[in-house]
Protein backbone atom coordinates (compact mmCIF):
# COMPACT_ATOMS: atom_id res chain seq x y z
CA UNK A 1 0.00 0.00 0.00
CA UNK A 2 1.40 3.40 -0.90
CA UNK A 3 1.63 6.00 1.83
CA UNK A 4 -1.02 8.69 1.61
CA UNK A 5 0.12 12.17 0.81
CA UNK A 6 -2.24 13.47 3.52
CA UNK A 7 -1.05 11.23 6.31
CA UNK A 8 1.96 13.20 7.53
CA UNK A 9 1.73 15.77 10.32
CA UNK A 10 3.84 18.19 8.33
CA UNK A 11 1.49 17.95 5.41
CA UNK A 12 -1.51 18.86 7.57
CA UNK A 13 0.24 21.87 9.08
CA UNK A 14 1.35 23.10 5.68
CA UNK A 15 -2.05 22.46 4.15
CA UNK A 16 -3.94 24.36 6.86
CA UNK A 17 -1.46 27.27 6.95
CA UNK A 18 -1.64 27.56 3.19
CA UNK A 19 -5.40 27.90 3.25
CA UNK A 20 -5.32 30.39 6.17
CA UNK A 21 -2.88 32.58 4.24
CA UNK A 22 -4.96 32.24 1.12
CA UNK A 23 -8.16 33.15 3.04
CA UNK A 24 -6.44 36.28 4.31
CA UNK A 25 -5.22 37.27 0.84
CA UNK A 26 -8.61 36.72 -0.76
CA UNK A 27 -10.37 38.65 2.00
CA UNK A 28 -8.02 41.57 1.46
CA UNK A 29 -8.56 41.51 -2.30
CA UNK A 30 -12.35 41.38 -1.92
CA UNK A 31 -12.40 44.22 0.61
CA UNK A 32 -10.26 46.32 -1.71
CA UNK A 33 -13.20 46.28 -4.16
CA UNK A 34 -15.27 48.18 -1.62
CA UNK A 35 -16.94 45.29 0.21
CA UNK A 36 -17.22 45.30 3.99
CA UNK A 37 -14.86 43.34 6.22
CA UNK A 38 -17.62 40.91 7.21
CA UNK A 39 -18.59 40.30 3.60
CA UNK A 40 -14.95 39.75 2.61
CA UNK A 41 -14.30 37.35 5.46
CA UNK A 42 -17.49 35.33 4.96
CA UNK A 43 -16.90 35.15 1.20
CA UNK A 44 -13.22 34.17 1.54
CA UNK A 45 -13.74 31.59 4.31
CA UNK A 46 -16.65 29.94 2.52
CA UNK A 47 -14.89 29.91 -0.86
CA UNK A 48 -11.62 28.55 0.38
CA UNK A 49 -13.03 26.11 2.87
CA UNK A 50 -15.00 24.48 0.06
CA UNK A 51 -12.01 24.67 -2.25
CA UNK A 52 -9.83 22.98 0.35
CA UNK A 53 -12.47 20.27 0.68
CA UNK A 54 -12.40 19.77 -3.10
CA UNK A 55 -8.61 19.49 -3.01
CA UNK A 56 -8.76 16.86 -0.26
CA UNK A 57 -11.34 15.06 -2.33
CA UNK A 58 -9.12 14.89 -5.38
CA UNK A 59 -6.06 13.86 -3.36
CA UNK A 60 -7.96 10.99 -1.79
CA UNK A 61 -9.49 10.07 -5.10
CA UNK A 62 -5.99 9.75 -6.60
CA UNK A 63 -4.92 7.59 -3.70
CA UNK A 64 -7.45 4.91 -4.57
CA UNK A 65 -7.65 5.37 -8.27
CA UNK A 66 -4.53 6.27 -10.18
CA UNK A 67 -5.35 6.49 -13.90
CA UNK A 68 -2.80 4.60 -15.98
CA UNK A 69 -3.67 5.77 -19.47
CA UNK A 70 -4.56 9.31 -20.47
CA UNK A 71 -3.88 10.43 -16.94
CA UNK A 72 -3.49 14.10 -17.90
CA UNK A 73 -6.89 14.20 -19.56
CA UNK A 74 -8.31 12.66 -16.46
CA UNK A 75 -6.75 15.39 -14.30
CA UNK A 76 -8.01 18.12 -16.62
CA UNK A 77 -11.57 16.84 -16.75
CA UNK A 78 -11.69 16.17 -13.01
CA UNK A 79 -10.43 19.68 -12.32
CA UNK A 80 -12.98 21.30 -14.66
CA UNK A 81 -15.88 19.29 -13.24
CA UNK A 82 -14.87 19.78 -9.61
CA UNK A 83 -14.22 23.50 -9.97
CA UNK A 84 -17.57 23.97 -11.76
CA UNK A 85 -19.46 22.19 -9.02
CA UNK A 86 -17.51 24.12 -6.42
CA UNK A 87 -18.32 27.43 -8.10
CA UNK A 88 -22.04 26.64 -8.34
CA UNK A 89 -22.22 25.77 -4.64
CA UNK A 90 -20.24 28.85 -3.61
CA UNK A 91 -22.40 31.10 -5.76
CA UNK A 92 -25.60 29.56 -4.41
CA UNK A 93 -24.53 29.86 -0.79
CA UNK A 94 -23.19 33.43 -1.13
CA UNK A 95 -26.38 34.53 -2.88
CA UNK A 96 -28.39 32.96 -0.09
CA UNK A 97 -26.37 34.73 2.62
CA UNK A 98 -26.20 38.14 0.98
CA UNK A 99 -29.46 38.10 -0.94
CA UNK A 100 -30.36 41.66 0.16
CA UNK A 101 -27.05 43.28 -0.73
CA UNK A 102 -27.37 44.33 -4.33
CA UNK A 103 -23.89 45.82 -4.65
CA UNK A 104 -22.24 42.59 -3.40
CA UNK A 105 -24.31 40.48 -5.76
CA UNK A 106 -23.08 42.56 -8.71
CA UNK A 107 -19.52 42.08 -7.47
CA UNK A 108 -20.16 38.35 -7.20
CA UNK A 109 -21.41 38.12 -10.76
CA UNK A 110 -18.46 40.16 -12.05
CA UNK A 111 -15.89 38.06 -10.20
CA UNK A 112 -17.36 34.71 -11.21
CA UNK A 113 -14.84 34.04 -14.00
CA UNK A 114 -11.79 34.93 -11.99
CA UNK A 115 -13.14 32.75 -9.19
CA UNK A 116 -13.49 29.84 -11.60
CA UNK A 117 -9.96 30.31 -12.88
CA UNK A 118 -8.54 30.40 -9.36
CA UNK A 119 -10.53 27.35 -8.30
CA UNK A 120 -9.56 25.44 -11.44
CA UNK A 121 -5.89 26.25 -10.98
CA UNK A 122 -5.91 25.25 -7.32
CA UNK A 123 -7.67 21.94 -7.92
CA UNK A 124 -5.65 21.30 -11.04
CA UNK A 125 -2.33 21.91 -9.28
CA UNK A 126 -3.35 19.73 -6.39
CA UNK A 127 -4.41 16.96 -8.77
CA UNK A 128 -1.13 17.11 -10.69
CA UNK A 129 0.86 17.16 -7.49
CA UNK A 130 -0.87 14.14 -6.06
CA UNK A 131 -0.66 12.37 -9.40
CA UNK A 132 3.09 12.83 -9.42
CA UNK A 133 3.37 11.91 -5.76
CA UNK A 134 1.48 8.67 -6.11
CA UNK A 135 3.19 7.74 -9.35
CA UNK A 136 6.53 8.23 -7.68
CA UNK A 137 5.40 6.14 -4.74
CA UNK A 138 4.26 3.40 -7.05
CA UNK A 139 7.54 3.42 -8.92
CA UNK A 140 9.54 3.31 -5.71
CA UNK A 141 7.44 0.40 -4.54
CA UNK A 142 8.02 -1.45 -7.80
CA UNK A 143 11.72 -0.70 -7.56
CA UNK A 144 11.83 -2.03 -4.01
CA UNK A 145 10.04 -5.20 -5.03
CA UNK A 146 12.42 -5.70 -7.92
CA UNK A 147 15.42 -5.16 -5.67
CA UNK A 148 14.02 -7.61 -3.17
CA UNK A 149 13.45 -10.22 -5.84
CA UNK A 150 16.96 -9.70 -7.18
CA UNK A 151 18.43 -9.96 -3.73
CA UNK A 152 16.58 -13.21 -3.17
CA UNK A 153 17.81 -14.80 -6.40
CA UNK A 154 21.27 -13.54 -5.62
CA UNK A 155 21.19 -15.05 -2.14
CA UNK A 156 19.90 -18.34 -3.50
CA UNK A 157 22.59 -18.44 -6.14
CA UNK A 158 25.28 -17.57 -3.63
CA UNK A 159 24.08 -20.31 -1.34
CA UNK A 160 24.18 -22.79 -4.17
CA UNK A 161 27.66 -21.71 -5.17
CA UNK A 162 28.88 -22.04 -1.59
CA UNK A 163 27.41 -25.48 -1.24
CA UNK A 164 29.32 -27.05 -4.07
CA UNK A 165 30.96 -29.67 -1.99
CA UNK A 166 32.55 -32.24 -4.25
CA UNK A 167 30.90 -35.63 -3.75
CA UNK A 168 34.06 -37.26 -5.14
CA UNK A 169 36.01 -35.85 -2.25
CA UNK A 170 33.52 -37.18 0.23
CA UNK A 171 33.33 -40.68 -1.20
CA UNK A 172 37.06 -41.01 -1.69
CA UNK A 173 37.59 -39.89 1.91
CA UNK A 174 35.09 -42.45 3.12
CA UNK A 175 36.94 -45.05 1.09
CA UNK A 176 40.20 -44.10 2.78
CA UNK A 177 38.52 -44.40 6.15
CA UNK A 178 37.18 -47.80 5.14
CA UNK A 179 40.70 -48.90 4.20
CA UNK A 180 42.16 -47.58 7.47
CA UNK A 181 39.44 -49.19 9.55
CA UNK A 182 40.84 -52.65 8.82
CA UNK A 183 44.53 -52.04 9.36
CA UNK A 184 44.81 -48.88 11.47
CA UNK A 185 41.55 -48.26 13.34
CA UNK A 186 43.07 -45.42 15.39
CA UNK A 187 43.90 -43.51 12.24
CA UNK A 188 40.47 -44.25 10.83
CA UNK A 189 38.89 -42.76 13.91
CA UNK A 190 41.09 -39.70 13.63
CA UNK A 191 40.13 -39.21 10.00
CA UNK A 192 36.43 -39.53 10.80
CA UNK A 193 37.02 -36.77 13.33
CA UNK A 194 38.67 -34.56 10.73
CA UNK A 195 36.00 -35.21 8.16
CA UNK A 196 33.24 -34.45 10.67
CA UNK A 197 34.91 -31.19 11.68
CA UNK A 198 35.25 -30.24 8.06
CA UNK A 199 31.63 -31.07 7.20
CA UNK A 200 30.37 -29.29 10.30
CA UNK A 201 32.38 -26.24 9.33
CA UNK A 202 30.94 -26.36 5.83
CA UNK A 203 27.38 -26.57 7.11
CA UNK A 204 27.93 -23.76 9.60
CA UNK A 205 29.47 -21.55 6.98
CA UNK A 206 26.48 -21.92 4.72
CA UNK A 207 24.71 -19.43 6.93
CA UNK A 208 27.50 -16.90 6.94
CA UNK A 209 28.47 -14.48 4.25
CA UNK A 210 31.96 -13.71 5.44
CA UNK A 211 34.50 -14.92 7.96
CA UNK A 212 37.98 -13.88 9.02
CA UNK A 213 40.86 -15.21 6.96
CA UNK A 214 42.16 -17.02 10.01
CA UNK A 215 38.87 -18.93 10.38
CA UNK A 216 38.77 -19.75 6.72
CA UNK A 217 42.35 -21.02 6.80
CA UNK A 218 41.54 -23.22 9.77
CA UNK A 219 38.72 -24.75 7.76
CA UNK A 220 41.03 -25.12 4.79
CA UNK A 221 43.59 -26.89 6.95
CA UNK A 222 41.02 -29.53 7.90
CA UNK A 223 40.41 -30.12 4.24
CA UNK A 224 44.13 -30.34 3.47
CA UNK A 225 44.73 -32.78 6.32
CA UNK A 226 42.13 -35.12 4.87
CA UNK A 227 43.58 -34.84 1.38
CA UNK A 228 47.01 -35.59 2.79
CA UNK A 229 45.75 -38.83 4.27
CA UNK A 230 44.37 -39.73 0.85
CA UNK A 231 47.39 -38.82 -1.23
CA UNK A 232 50.15 -39.36 1.30
CA UNK A 233 53.48 -37.66 0.72
CA UNK A 234 52.58 -36.85 -2.87
CA UNK A 235 50.69 -33.81 -1.64
CA UNK A 236 52.62 -31.04 0.08
CA UNK A 237 51.47 -27.60 1.08
CA UNK A 238 53.10 -24.31 1.96
CA UNK A 239 50.84 -21.70 3.54
CA UNK A 240 52.22 -18.26 4.35
CA UNK A 241 49.99 -15.59 5.76
CA UNK A 242 51.11 -12.12 6.78
CA UNK A 243 50.18 -11.24 10.36
CA UNK A 244 48.23 -8.10 9.40
CA UNK A 245 45.82 -9.90 7.09
CA UNK A 246 44.70 -12.62 9.51
CA UNK A 247 41.71 -10.61 10.64
CA UNK A 248 40.69 -9.51 7.17
CA UNK A 249 37.35 -10.79 5.94
CA UNK A 250 36.82 -13.26 3.15
CA UNK A 251 33.57 -14.64 1.72
CA UNK A 252 33.07 -17.95 3.48
CA UNK A 253 34.01 -21.17 1.69
CA UNK A 254 35.77 -19.29 -1.08
CA UNK A 255 39.36 -20.42 -0.59
CA UNK A 256 38.66 -24.12 -0.19
CA UNK A 257 37.19 -24.65 -3.69
CA UNK A 258 40.12 -22.75 -5.22
CA UNK A 259 42.61 -24.91 -3.35
CA UNK A 260 40.55 -27.97 -4.25
CA UNK A 261 40.79 -26.94 -7.87
CA UNK A 262 44.55 -26.42 -7.54
CA UNK A 263 44.98 -29.82 -5.92
CA UNK A 264 42.83 -31.51 -8.55
CA UNK A 265 44.83 -30.10 -11.43
CA UNK A 266 48.09 -30.56 -9.61
CA UNK A 267 47.39 -34.18 -8.85
CA UNK A 268 45.82 -35.13 -12.14
CA UNK A 269 48.04 -33.16 -14.48
CA UNK A 270 51.36 -34.35 -13.15
CA UNK A 271 52.66 -37.66 -11.87
CA UNK A 272 55.26 -36.45 -9.38
CA UNK A 273 54.99 -34.78 -6.01
CA UNK A 274 52.56 -31.88 -5.86
CA UNK A 275 53.39 -28.69 -3.98
CA UNK A 276 50.46 -26.36 -3.40
CA UNK A 277 51.33 -22.90 -2.08
CA UNK A 278 49.06 -20.27 -0.61
CA UNK A 279 50.33 -16.78 0.19
CA UNK A 280 48.19 -14.03 1.62
CA UNK A 281 49.26 -10.40 1.83
CA UNK A 282 47.69 -6.96 2.04
CA UNK A 283 47.50 -4.95 -1.16
CA UNK A 284 46.04 -1.45 -0.71
CA UNK A 285 42.46 -2.02 0.36
CA UNK A 286 42.50 -5.63 -0.73
CA UNK A 287 43.46 -8.95 0.66
CA UNK A 288 45.57 -10.66 -2.00
CA UNK A 289 45.74 -14.43 -1.99
CA UNK A 290 48.00 -16.28 -4.40
CA UNK A 291 47.63 -20.00 -4.90
CA UNK A 292 49.93 -22.04 -7.09
CA UNK A 293 49.94 -25.62 -8.27
CA UNK A 294 52.24 -27.54 -10.60
CA UNK A 295 50.91 -28.40 -14.01
CA UNK A 296 52.11 -29.61 -17.35
CA UNK A 297 51.57 -27.20 -20.19
CA UNK A 298 51.65 -29.91 -22.80
CA UNK A 299 48.93 -32.11 -21.44
CA UNK A 300 46.87 -29.66 -19.44
CA UNK A 301 43.85 -29.71 -21.67
CA UNK A 302 41.50 -29.56 -18.75
CA UNK A 303 42.93 -26.34 -17.37
CA UNK A 304 42.26 -24.36 -20.51
CA UNK A 305 40.08 -21.42 -19.65
CA UNK A 306 39.34 -21.07 -15.99
CA UNK A 307 37.61 -24.41 -15.62
CA UNK A 308 34.32 -24.98 -13.89
CA UNK A 309 35.68 -24.71 -10.37
CA UNK A 310 37.01 -21.24 -10.97
CA UNK A 311 34.07 -20.09 -13.08
CA UNK A 312 31.76 -20.50 -10.11
CA UNK A 313 34.23 -18.62 -7.89
CA UNK A 314 34.28 -15.81 -10.42
CA UNK A 315 30.51 -15.70 -10.45
CA UNK A 316 30.41 -15.54 -6.65
CA UNK A 317 32.89 -12.71 -6.54
CA UNK A 318 30.87 -10.83 -9.10
CA UNK A 319 27.65 -11.26 -7.14
CA UNK A 320 29.35 -10.06 -3.98
CA UNK A 321 31.44 -7.20 -5.30
CA UNK A 322 30.10 -6.47 -8.79
CA UNK A 323 33.61 -6.78 -10.21
CA UNK A 324 35.03 -9.12 -12.80
CA UNK A 325 38.69 -8.41 -12.13
CA UNK A 326 39.11 -10.12 -8.76
CA UNK A 327 40.16 -13.57 -9.93
CA UNK A 328 43.10 -13.96 -12.26
CA UNK A 329 45.02 -16.93 -13.48
CA UNK A 330 48.39 -17.16 -15.12
CA UNK A 331 50.70 -19.97 -16.06
CA UNK A 332 54.27 -20.74 -16.81
CA UNK A 333 55.42 -24.03 -18.28
CA UNK A 334 55.14 -25.82 -14.96
CA UNK A 335 53.24 -23.60 -12.50
CA UNK A 336 49.61 -22.55 -12.59
CA UNK A 337 48.86 -19.48 -10.47
CA UNK A 338 45.49 -18.29 -9.25
CA UNK A 339 45.41 -14.79 -7.80
CA UNK A 340 42.48 -13.63 -5.79
CA UNK A 341 41.76 -10.09 -4.62
CA UNK A 342 39.19 -9.58 -1.90
CA UNK A 343 38.13 -5.96 -1.41
CA UNK A 344 37.91 -5.00 2.24
CA UNK A 345 35.96 -1.77 1.86
CA UNK A 346 32.69 -3.37 0.84
CA UNK A 347 32.25 -5.22 4.06
CA UNK A 348 31.66 -2.10 6.08
CA UNK A 349 28.49 -1.22 4.22
CA UNK A 350 27.48 -4.46 2.61
CA UNK A 351 27.82 -6.98 5.37
CA UNK A 352 24.31 -8.10 6.21
CA UNK B 1 45.87 -65.89 -11.84
CA UNK B 2 47.60 -62.56 -12.06
CA UNK B 3 46.05 -59.34 -10.78
CA UNK B 4 47.17 -55.70 -11.07
CA UNK B 5 45.72 -52.86 -9.00
CA UNK B 6 45.85 -49.40 -10.56
CA UNK B 7 44.83 -46.51 -8.31
CA UNK B 8 46.55 -43.27 -7.37
CA UNK B 9 45.54 -43.53 -3.73
CA UNK B 10 47.60 -45.94 -1.66
CA UNK B 11 44.81 -46.47 0.86
CA UNK B 12 42.38 -47.36 -1.91
CA UNK B 13 44.85 -49.96 -3.18
CA UNK B 14 45.35 -51.40 0.28
CA UNK B 15 41.60 -51.82 0.53
CA UNK B 16 41.50 -54.00 -2.61
CA UNK B 17 44.60 -55.83 -1.42
CA UNK B 18 42.97 -56.61 1.89
CA UNK B 19 39.83 -57.99 0.23
CA UNK B 20 41.93 -60.01 -2.22
CA UNK B 21 43.71 -61.78 0.64
CA UNK B 22 40.68 -64.08 0.80
CA UNK B 23 41.55 -65.41 -2.69
CA UNK B 24 44.87 -67.27 -2.49
CA UNK B 25 44.81 -68.19 -6.18
CA UNK B 26 44.77 -64.52 -7.17
CA UNK B 27 48.25 -63.11 -7.06
CA UNK B 28 48.85 -59.37 -7.03
CA UNK B 29 51.80 -58.99 -9.37
CA UNK B 30 52.00 -55.21 -9.19
CA UNK B 31 50.38 -52.09 -7.81
CA UNK B 32 50.42 -48.95 -9.96
CA UNK B 33 50.08 -45.26 -9.09
CA UNK B 34 48.89 -44.09 -12.48
CA UNK B 35 47.97 -45.08 -16.01
CA UNK B 36 51.52 -44.93 -17.36
CA UNK B 37 52.73 -47.43 -14.81
CA UNK B 38 49.58 -49.39 -15.52
CA UNK B 39 50.30 -49.72 -19.23
CA UNK B 40 53.85 -50.91 -18.60
CA UNK B 41 52.78 -53.36 -15.93
CA UNK B 42 50.02 -54.82 -18.09
CA UNK B 43 52.37 -55.30 -21.03
CA UNK B 44 54.97 -56.88 -18.80
CA UNK B 45 52.76 -59.20 -16.77
CA UNK B 46 49.75 -59.84 -19.04
CA UNK B 47 47.41 -60.03 -16.04
CA UNK B 48 44.09 -61.86 -16.02
CA UNK B 49 42.29 -59.17 -14.11
CA UNK B 50 42.89 -55.53 -13.25
CA UNK B 51 41.29 -53.26 -10.70
CA UNK B 52 41.19 -49.83 -12.25
CA UNK B 53 40.45 -46.39 -10.82
CA UNK B 54 39.04 -43.85 -13.28
CA UNK B 55 40.29 -40.48 -12.08
CA UNK B 56 44.08 -40.69 -12.11
CA UNK B 57 47.04 -38.44 -12.95
CA UNK B 58 47.59 -37.48 -16.60
CA UNK B 59 45.46 -40.09 -18.26
CA UNK B 60 42.31 -41.54 -16.78
CA UNK B 61 41.42 -45.19 -16.55
CA UNK B 62 39.47 -45.27 -19.81
CA UNK B 63 42.22 -43.57 -21.74
CA UNK B 64 44.70 -46.05 -20.35
CA UNK B 65 42.56 -48.96 -21.52
CA UNK B 66 42.38 -47.51 -25.02
CA UNK B 67 46.16 -47.61 -25.26
CA UNK B 68 46.39 -51.32 -24.54
CA UNK B 69 46.09 -53.70 -27.45
CA UNK B 70 44.50 -56.65 -25.69
CA UNK B 71 43.02 -55.28 -22.51
CA UNK B 72 42.52 -57.73 -19.65
CA UNK B 73 39.26 -58.11 -17.72
CA UNK B 74 38.52 -54.93 -15.82
CA UNK B 75 36.79 -54.20 -12.55
CA UNK B 76 36.46 -50.47 -12.05
CA UNK B 77 36.90 -49.07 -8.57
CA UNK B 78 35.77 -45.49 -8.49
CA UNK B 79 33.92 -42.76 -6.64
CA UNK B 80 32.56 -41.57 -9.99
CA UNK B 81 28.86 -42.01 -10.21
CA UNK B 82 28.14 -39.98 -13.30
CA UNK B 83 25.75 -40.92 -16.05
CA UNK B 84 28.45 -42.42 -18.21
CA UNK B 85 29.11 -45.16 -15.72
CA UNK B 86 25.82 -46.84 -16.67
CA UNK B 87 27.17 -47.51 -20.11
CA UNK B 88 30.14 -49.43 -18.77
CA UNK B 89 28.03 -51.39 -16.41
CA UNK B 90 27.16 -54.00 -18.98
CA UNK B 91 30.61 -54.41 -20.46
CA UNK B 92 33.07 -54.10 -17.62
CA UNK B 93 33.08 -57.15 -15.42
CA UNK B 94 31.78 -54.85 -12.74
CA UNK B 95 32.30 -51.48 -11.24
CA UNK B 96 32.67 -50.93 -7.55
CA UNK B 97 31.56 -47.62 -6.13
CA UNK B 98 33.90 -46.45 -3.41
CA UNK B 99 33.63 -47.17 -0.60
CA UNK B 100 32.50 -50.73 -1.26
CA UNK B 101 31.93 -53.67 1.09
CA UNK B 102 33.61 -57.05 1.10
CA UNK B 103 30.31 -58.64 0.01
CA UNK B 104 30.09 -56.34 -2.99
CA UNK B 105 33.72 -57.08 -3.82
CA UNK B 106 33.13 -60.84 -3.62
CA UNK B 107 30.18 -60.50 -5.98
CA UNK B 108 32.38 -58.75 -8.52
CA UNK B 109 35.01 -61.49 -8.31
CA UNK B 110 32.29 -64.13 -8.73
CA UNK B 111 30.99 -62.37 -11.82
CA UNK B 112 34.46 -62.40 -13.28
CA UNK B 113 34.99 -66.09 -12.49
CA UNK B 114 31.71 -66.98 -14.18
CA UNK B 115 32.53 -65.29 -17.46
CA UNK B 116 34.26 -67.49 -20.00
CA UNK B 117 37.19 -66.56 -22.16
CA UNK B 118 35.26 -65.49 -25.29
CA UNK B 119 32.77 -63.45 -23.30
CA UNK B 120 35.64 -61.61 -21.70
CA UNK B 121 37.14 -60.71 -25.02
CA UNK B 122 33.99 -59.38 -26.62
CA UNK B 123 33.10 -57.49 -23.47
CA UNK B 124 36.51 -55.85 -23.34
CA UNK B 125 36.02 -54.69 -26.92
CA UNK B 126 32.54 -53.36 -26.22
CA UNK B 127 33.88 -51.61 -23.17
CA UNK B 128 36.43 -49.78 -25.24
CA UNK B 129 33.75 -48.58 -27.60
CA UNK B 130 31.66 -47.15 -24.80
CA UNK B 131 34.46 -45.47 -22.89
CA UNK B 132 34.19 -42.63 -25.36
CA UNK B 133 31.03 -41.54 -23.60
CA UNK B 134 33.22 -40.39 -20.76
CA UNK B 135 32.93 -36.58 -20.79
CA UNK B 136 36.63 -35.80 -20.34
CA UNK B 137 37.38 -37.48 -23.61
CA UNK B 138 35.34 -35.01 -25.57
CA UNK B 139 38.06 -32.41 -25.25
CA UNK B 140 41.18 -34.50 -25.71
CA UNK B 141 42.53 -37.49 -27.56
CA UNK B 142 45.10 -39.81 -26.02
CA UNK B 143 47.25 -41.94 -28.27
CA UNK B 144 50.60 -43.66 -28.56
CA UNK B 145 53.23 -42.03 -30.73
CA UNK B 146 56.46 -43.99 -31.12
CA UNK B 147 55.92 -45.71 -27.81
CA UNK B 148 55.25 -42.40 -26.04
CA UNK B 149 51.89 -41.34 -24.81
CA UNK B 150 50.58 -38.21 -26.46
CA UNK B 151 47.63 -36.12 -25.27
CA UNK B 152 46.10 -33.83 -27.89
CA UNK B 153 43.56 -31.16 -27.01
CA UNK B 154 40.71 -31.34 -29.51
CA UNK B 155 41.10 -27.60 -30.07
CA UNK B 156 44.52 -28.38 -31.58
CA UNK B 157 43.07 -30.78 -34.12
CA UNK B 158 42.94 -29.38 -37.65
CA UNK B 159 41.15 -32.27 -39.28
CA UNK B 160 40.86 -36.05 -39.24
CA UNK B 161 41.45 -38.30 -42.18
CA UNK B 162 40.40 -41.92 -42.61
CA UNK B 163 43.29 -44.35 -43.21
CA UNK B 164 42.20 -47.99 -43.34
CA UNK B 165 41.85 -49.24 -39.76
CA UNK B 166 43.28 -46.02 -38.41
CA UNK B 167 42.40 -42.36 -38.30
CA UNK B 168 45.05 -39.78 -39.13
CA UNK B 169 44.86 -36.83 -36.77
CA UNK B 170 46.27 -33.71 -38.40
CA UNK B 171 47.58 -31.08 -35.97
CA UNK B 172 49.94 -28.13 -36.30
CA UNK B 173 52.58 -30.32 -34.61
CA UNK B 174 52.26 -33.13 -37.08
CA UNK B 175 50.17 -36.14 -37.97
CA UNK B 176 49.23 -38.79 -35.40
CA UNK B 177 47.56 -42.15 -35.84
CA UNK B 178 44.86 -43.61 -33.66
CA UNK B 179 43.34 -47.05 -34.12
CA UNK B 180 39.72 -45.98 -34.08
CA UNK B 181 37.07 -45.56 -36.72
CA UNK B 182 35.80 -42.30 -38.22
CA UNK B 183 32.42 -43.17 -36.67
CA UNK B 184 34.00 -43.23 -33.24
CA UNK B 185 35.32 -39.69 -33.63
CA UNK B 186 32.16 -38.46 -35.27
CA UNK B 187 30.31 -39.59 -32.15
CA UNK B 188 32.72 -38.39 -29.48
CA UNK B 189 34.07 -35.04 -30.67
CA UNK B 190 31.94 -32.01 -29.84
CA UNK B 191 29.39 -31.87 -32.65
CA UNK B 192 29.36 -28.07 -32.79
CA UNK B 193 33.10 -27.98 -33.56
CA UNK B 194 33.73 -31.11 -35.59
CA UNK B 195 31.75 -32.06 -38.68
CA UNK B 196 32.13 -35.08 -40.88
CA UNK B 197 32.15 -33.35 -44.23
CA UNK B 198 33.05 -36.43 -46.23
CA UNK B 199 33.32 -40.18 -45.81
CA UNK B 200 37.05 -39.72 -45.17
CA UNK B 201 37.19 -36.36 -43.44
CA UNK B 202 36.13 -34.77 -40.16
CA UNK B 203 36.94 -31.09 -40.00
CA UNK B 204 37.43 -28.53 -37.23
CA UNK B 205 34.83 -25.96 -38.30
CA UNK B 206 36.61 -23.13 -36.49
CA UNK B 207 39.33 -23.27 -39.14
CA UNK B 208 37.17 -23.00 -42.25
CA UNK B 209 37.84 -19.80 -44.14
CA UNK B 210 35.91 -20.47 -47.32
CA UNK B 211 33.67 -23.00 -49.02
CA UNK B 212 33.86 -23.19 -52.80
CA UNK B 213 31.67 -25.10 -55.24
CA UNK B 214 33.56 -27.91 -56.93
CA UNK B 215 32.31 -30.09 -59.76
CA UNK B 216 28.68 -31.23 -59.95
CA UNK B 217 27.17 -31.29 -56.49
CA UNK B 218 30.24 -31.26 -54.30
CA UNK B 219 32.18 -28.48 -52.61
CA UNK B 220 35.64 -27.74 -51.31
CA UNK B 221 36.30 -26.48 -47.79
CA UNK B 222 39.39 -24.32 -47.49
CA UNK B 223 41.09 -24.20 -44.10
CA UNK B 224 43.05 -21.26 -42.71
CA UNK B 225 46.22 -23.34 -43.01
CA UNK B 226 45.68 -23.58 -46.76
CA UNK B 227 44.47 -27.17 -46.94
CA UNK B 228 41.57 -27.92 -49.29
CA UNK B 229 39.24 -30.77 -48.37
CA UNK B 230 36.36 -32.28 -50.34
CA UNK B 231 32.84 -31.79 -49.00
CA UNK B 232 30.21 -34.36 -49.97
CA UNK B 233 26.59 -33.51 -50.62
CA UNK B 234 25.41 -34.67 -47.19
CA UNK B 235 28.48 -33.12 -45.57
CA UNK B 236 27.56 -29.79 -47.10
CA UNK B 237 24.08 -29.98 -45.57
CA UNK B 238 25.57 -30.64 -42.10
CA UNK B 239 28.10 -27.88 -42.56
CA UNK B 240 25.44 -25.39 -43.53
CA UNK B 241 23.47 -26.28 -40.42
CA UNK B 242 26.36 -25.76 -38.03
CA UNK B 243 27.62 -22.58 -39.68
CA UNK B 244 24.09 -21.23 -39.92
CA UNK B 245 24.20 -20.43 -43.64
Amino acid sequence: MTASVTSGFRFRVTFISWWLVWIAIQAMVISSYGNTITQSMVDSVLCNWLLAACCMLIINNMKYYLPQKERYWYVLIMSVVLSTIWLLIVKFLLKLIFQTDRQYLIFLDLSIYIRFVIGFLMIGCMAIMSLLWYTLQEQQEAERRKEQAEQMTKDAELLKLRQQLQPHFLFNSLNSISALAGSQPEKARHMIQQLSDFLRGTLKRDEQQSVSLEDELHHLQLYLDIEKVRFGSRLQTDIQVAEEVKNMLVPSLLLQPIVENAIKFGLYDTTGDVMITLHAIQQDQHLAVTITNPFDEETAVSTQGTGFGLASIQRRLYLLFARHDLLKTSKTATIFTTTLLIPQYRYESNNH
Amino acid sequence: MKVIIIDDEALARSMVKEYLAAYPDLEIVQECNDGFEGIKAIQQHQPDLIFLDIQMPKINGFEMLELIEHPPAVIFTTAFEEYAIKAFESHAIDYLLKPFSKERFDKAIQKWQQQNQTERKTNAQKLLNTTALNPTQQNRVVLKDNGKIKIIATTHILYLEAADDYVRIHTAEGIFLKNKTMGYFEETLEPQNFIRIHRSYIINVQLITRIEPYEKESHLAILSIGVKLPVSKSGYVKLKQVLGI
